[in-house]
């Protein structure tokens, strides 16, 4: 077979493959549906997540260990991760290919000469890698030294943003916030700003062919480090040649394979090989001969300038204090994550956890904990079908670099040998006394209370009988269980079973239903109980309030989601009290 | 065609010098990977190492004296005192390094009582550099910023009168301290630095009002070694207090009732909350000065229920009559 026309098989086959993963990351029993799939695969198979991570914490955990095989392949072969693999570089050249459909030969090579801006991927990869590495710097130094640094040591902060622009973590974003969504329904708050991010970049391949992957990709980047060393590369048998550059027209990478190649630009997209009619041009285990830039086009200066600001950015995102005095109480993370400096040392911003939760509360966070969390998961109990289900682990078992570290359903509900530990807390619920039905608006309510999931209850309430308004009435006629009145009401605007009227003797007797002029009382009442002719009674409202235990509320949302206060709910869970920072505890019991 | 085979050749050991080196590249990135790689990721409750055990600073054969003594004059007070106790030698030794714990809570005046006064650090201090002390130590977390504190108590300038050295509690000198048998006290800050430094612990404390636990003597004194959001405990303020008492086993602590504050507190912020008691008290257990302390605020150990708390945990005993030194 053809070697593109291979290479084409291989990108439908990993584009399909990437879909399917995003697809049945939903959790359900369907056969489209969660079932052991690999779902983070792709994400593992990045090396720049697993790079990423190790220096951000000094660890390469479990799964993201495969991105040393796609390290070791570009060792060998140079960058058949994007030209053969990557499910964005497949969607950047379909686009690509869109675009310059029709335009005669020497327009397609005029888009495929090399462009200096180029460069600007391997300044983000050097910015994004320098501004994680505090940790591991950290870490190196602690070892040298032979004693643990300063813990609030503010020059080496950790922050982990390679999933901004790691083309792996983009389209776990965009599939699993943006693309699905449009078929599913479902929504996401902030995922016009992924969509409209990842449809950008999708017209501006109309105009450059894989504009992506050769100005801003930063896993191309590191990929096109190490493809100095490949040991395969494409390059010409012979300096002399006719100089057609047809070999140009389809160049992916913008590599000028004609003449002095760009070793670490070529993308291994094979479309420059049948072009030559003199067929000069190979997958060779030997050098070009028209010779080759081997590294980047970037200077030292450039790389020392980028890896300082990358350096200086991490602890300048930390002087928000979004992870220290000035955290936001409204940033509820999942169940499982870990202390928000930790956490943001992890997390990707891929929204695997957004997608498989099954009531759909994980949203991408804005601005709300800082630059640095943008797109980073948080809890909002408004959207979504329900609060997160108590009995729950799904975001934190899914998380592939655990941000969110696996837990179990013993753990989370505090079970077993985490008994002592007790459950785990996500926040905790405040009542908003002002905007609480029952609390503020003398009408009954309390569907936070019977919706806590929690047992015993973590809402509870007391009862209190209100007086209602103008609601004072002088008894005209006692026809027992009758009681007429002087009065005129509205009928049956005290049948609701909540009402009570009350006589001069105090005693609360239950009004069963009402007509224009009389209380019909509720059977039982006692015959000592009845009013008098000429006496004044008292319309009561039997309410109950709710109340949260501090002891036993863990934060589920379940509570917010259901409050009738549509709006800004009369019941809200903050991130007071989480398990997760115990500086963050709000009781002592 | 010679020249061609030497290309060849050349050609070929330069692949085979690539694939060597690919090789070795990745053979090292796997190395380095396997090296680094975390199988089970990071762990539920991995606490902070607990700092080691406070030692003991009380004097063996000093335990139980209790000396009160009455006058307008604190300097005059604390001689009085210290000579009912056998005089301060009894308590410090040549070379010995002392901290005294004051109250420094808030960045007010002397004269509203709200802190230890600096006559009190001025005398105490001076009379350890006259028992043969190395060094003198002077700290506090207090609850205004630090800084503005000492110097607006005026116990900066005292300390520094005499050559006592104020320490600020920077983040740097708390530790994460577990109480044995605590309940409160579990991997919780304190300002462990300046209690490493000394072999002898003073503790100088106002008498002062106060609305939550119904006085600050010189146990609730001691709250001022602990970091972090403390005030939660005020959630169970006789529990921590009694925890506090077993906590520290200070070498001498010296109640200032020669004015005391009776209202408002424990801020104060007029001189109407202050009454001249006139007394002062100097012993070895805290828990039977603060009991001989309630009723400078009239009251008495029932009203102070963390006293018989701490008694009952074996931090001392609140039947100061027992001690009072002949």
């Amino acid at each position: 077979m053809h070697i593109v026309t291979t290479r084409r098989i291989s990108q439908i086959f990993f584009f399909a493959l990437f879909v399917w993963f995003c697809v049945v990351a939903t959790l359900g029993e369907r056969w489209w549906q969660l079932r052991g799939w690999p779902i983070n695969w792709f994400l593992q198979l990045d090396p720049l997540s697993g790079l990423g991570l190790l220096l951000s914490t000094h660890t390469i955990y479990a799964g993201l260990l495969w991105g040393l095989d796609t390290l070791a392949l570009t060792l060998f072969l140079g960058r058949c991760f994007c030209g053969w693999l990557c499910p964005y570089g497949a969607w950047q050249q379909f686009m690509g290919y869109l675009g310059k459909c029709g335009l005669a030969a020497s327009d397609r090579i005029a888009r495929n000469r090399p462009h200096p801006a180029q460069r600007i991927k391997y300044w983000l990869l050097a910015l994004l890698l320098a501004a994680a590495a505090g940790d591991l710097i950290q870490w190196l130094l602690a070892a040298i030294l032979r004693q643990p640094l300063a813990p609030q040591n503010g020059w080496l902060a950790a922050a982990l943003q390679t999933g901004l622009l790691d083309p792996i973590a983009l389209m776990h974003r965009t599939f699993n916030l943006v693309m699905l969504p449009l078929v599913d329904g479902r929504a996401y708050p902030g995922a016009t700003m992924i969509g409209a991010l990842f449809l950008l970049f999708t017209l501006l391949c109309l105009w450059v062919p894989r504009f992506y992957c050769r100005f801003v990709c930063p896993l191309g980047a590191l990929l096109g480090l190490l493809s100095r060393w490949s040991a395969w590369r494409i390059g010409k048998k012979e300096n002399r040649c006719a100089d057609c550059r047809l070999c140009e027209r389809d160049c992916e990478g913008a590599c000028a394979p004609a003449g002095t190649i760009r070793v670490s630009e070529c993308v291994l997209c094979m479309n420059c090989l049948d072009p030559c009619r003199h067929d000069l041009i190979g997958y060779r285990t030997q050098p070009s001969a028209a010779g080759q830039h081997e590294s980047p086009d970037w200077t030292r200066r450039q790389v020392v300038t980028t890896l300082a600001a990358g350096l200086i950015a991490a602890p300048l995102l930390r002087l928000e204090g979004a992870a220290a005095a000035g955290w936001n109480p409204d940033v509820v993370r999942p169940p499982g994550a870990l202390a928000e400096a930790d956490f943001l040392a992890r997390c990707l911003k891929c929204g695997q956890c957004m997608r498989v939760c099954p009531t759909q509360v994980i949203r991408p966070a804005g601005l709300q904990s800082g630059f640095e969390g943008l797109w980073t998961p948080m809890l909002d109990f408004r959207v979504g079908s329900s609060g997160c289900q108590h009995n729950c682990v799904a975001c934190a078992q899914v998380c592939p670099t655990a941000a969110l570290r696996p837990l179990s359903v013993d753990e989370r509900l505090g079970r077993g040998e985490f008994t002592e530990a007790g459950p785990l807390r996500l926040g905790m619920a405040f009542v908003d006394r002002g905007r609480c039905l029952p609390w503020a608006m003398d009408t009954p309510c309390i569907v936070c209370q019977e919706n806590c999931p929690v047992s015993p209850k973590a809402i509870f309430t007391r009862e209190v009988w209100q007086p209602v308004r103008d609601g004072r009435y002088t008894v005209r006629a006692v026809q027992a269980p009758r009681v007429v009145l002087t009065a005129t009401l509205v009928p049956g605007q005290y049948g609701t079973g909540d009402y009570f009227c009350r006589s001069g003797r105090g005693e609360k007797v239950a009004i069963a239903a009402n007509d224009a002029e009389s209380f019909t009382l509720a059977p039982g009442a006692a015959e000592n109980a009845l009013p008098t002719v000429g006496e004044v009674l008292e319309v009561l409202l039997h309410l109950q309030q709710p109340y949260v235990d501090p002891a036993r509320c863990i934060g589920c949302g379940v509570c917010e989601h259901e409050c009738p206060v549509q709006g800004r709910r009369a019941i809200r869970v903050t991130a007071e009290n989480e398990s997760r920072q115990r500086v963050h505890r709000l009781v002592l019991s | 065609m010679n020249a061609d085979s030497q290309t060849a050749h050349a050609d070929r050991r330069w692949f085979l010098n690539r694939l060597l080196r690919a090789s070795l590249g990745a053979a090292g990135i796997g190395a380095l990977g396997w090296a680094f790689w975390d199988r089970r990721g990071p762990r539920p409750g991995e606490e902070i190492a607990s700092s080691d055990l406070l030692p003991d600073f009380s004097i063996p054969d000093q335990t139980q004296r209790l000396a009160v003594v009455h006058g307008a004059e604190r300097s005059t007070n604390v001689a009085a005192a210290l000579a009912a106790l056998g005089g301060m030698e009894r308590f410090i030794q040549a070379g010995d390094r002392v901290l005294l714990k004051v109250n420094a809570a808030f960045a007010a005046p002397p004269l509203l009582g709200a802190t230890t006064h600096p006559d009190m650090v001025t005398e105490v201090a001076r009379r350890c550099f006259q028992a043969g002390a190395r060094q003198v130590l002077v700290t506090d977390n207090p609850i205004n910023d630090p800084a503005s504190c000492f110097a607006l108590t005026g116990i900066a300038a005292a300390a520094q009168s005499v050559g006592a050295q104020v320490i600020l509690p920077a983040n740097h000198r708390f530790e994460n301290y577990s109480l044995p048998n605590g309940r409160l006290i579990r991997h919780w800050p304190l300002l462990r630095e300046p209690l490493r430094q000394v072999n002898k612990v003073i503790g100088l404390a106002p008498v002062k009002d106060h609305h939550r636990s119904g006085a600050s003597l010189t146990l609730k004194n001691w709250y001022g070694l602990l970091g972090g959001r403390r005030n939660i405990f005020h959630q169970e303020i006789h529990t921590i207090i009694a925890e506090l008492a077993l906590l520290i086993k200070p070498t001498l602590v010296i109640l200032d009732g020669t004015v005391s504050m009776m209202r408002n507190g424990p801020t104060g912020g007029s001189l109407d909350d202050l009454k001249p008691t006139q007394t002062l008290i100097a012993g070895t257990d805290p828990v039977a000065v603060d009991a001989a302390g309630a009723a400078l605020l009239d009251k008495t150990v029932d009203d102070l229920p963390h006293l018989r708390m701490a008694e009952r945990l074996g931090a001392g005993t609140v039947d100061y009559r027992s001690q009072l030194v002949k």
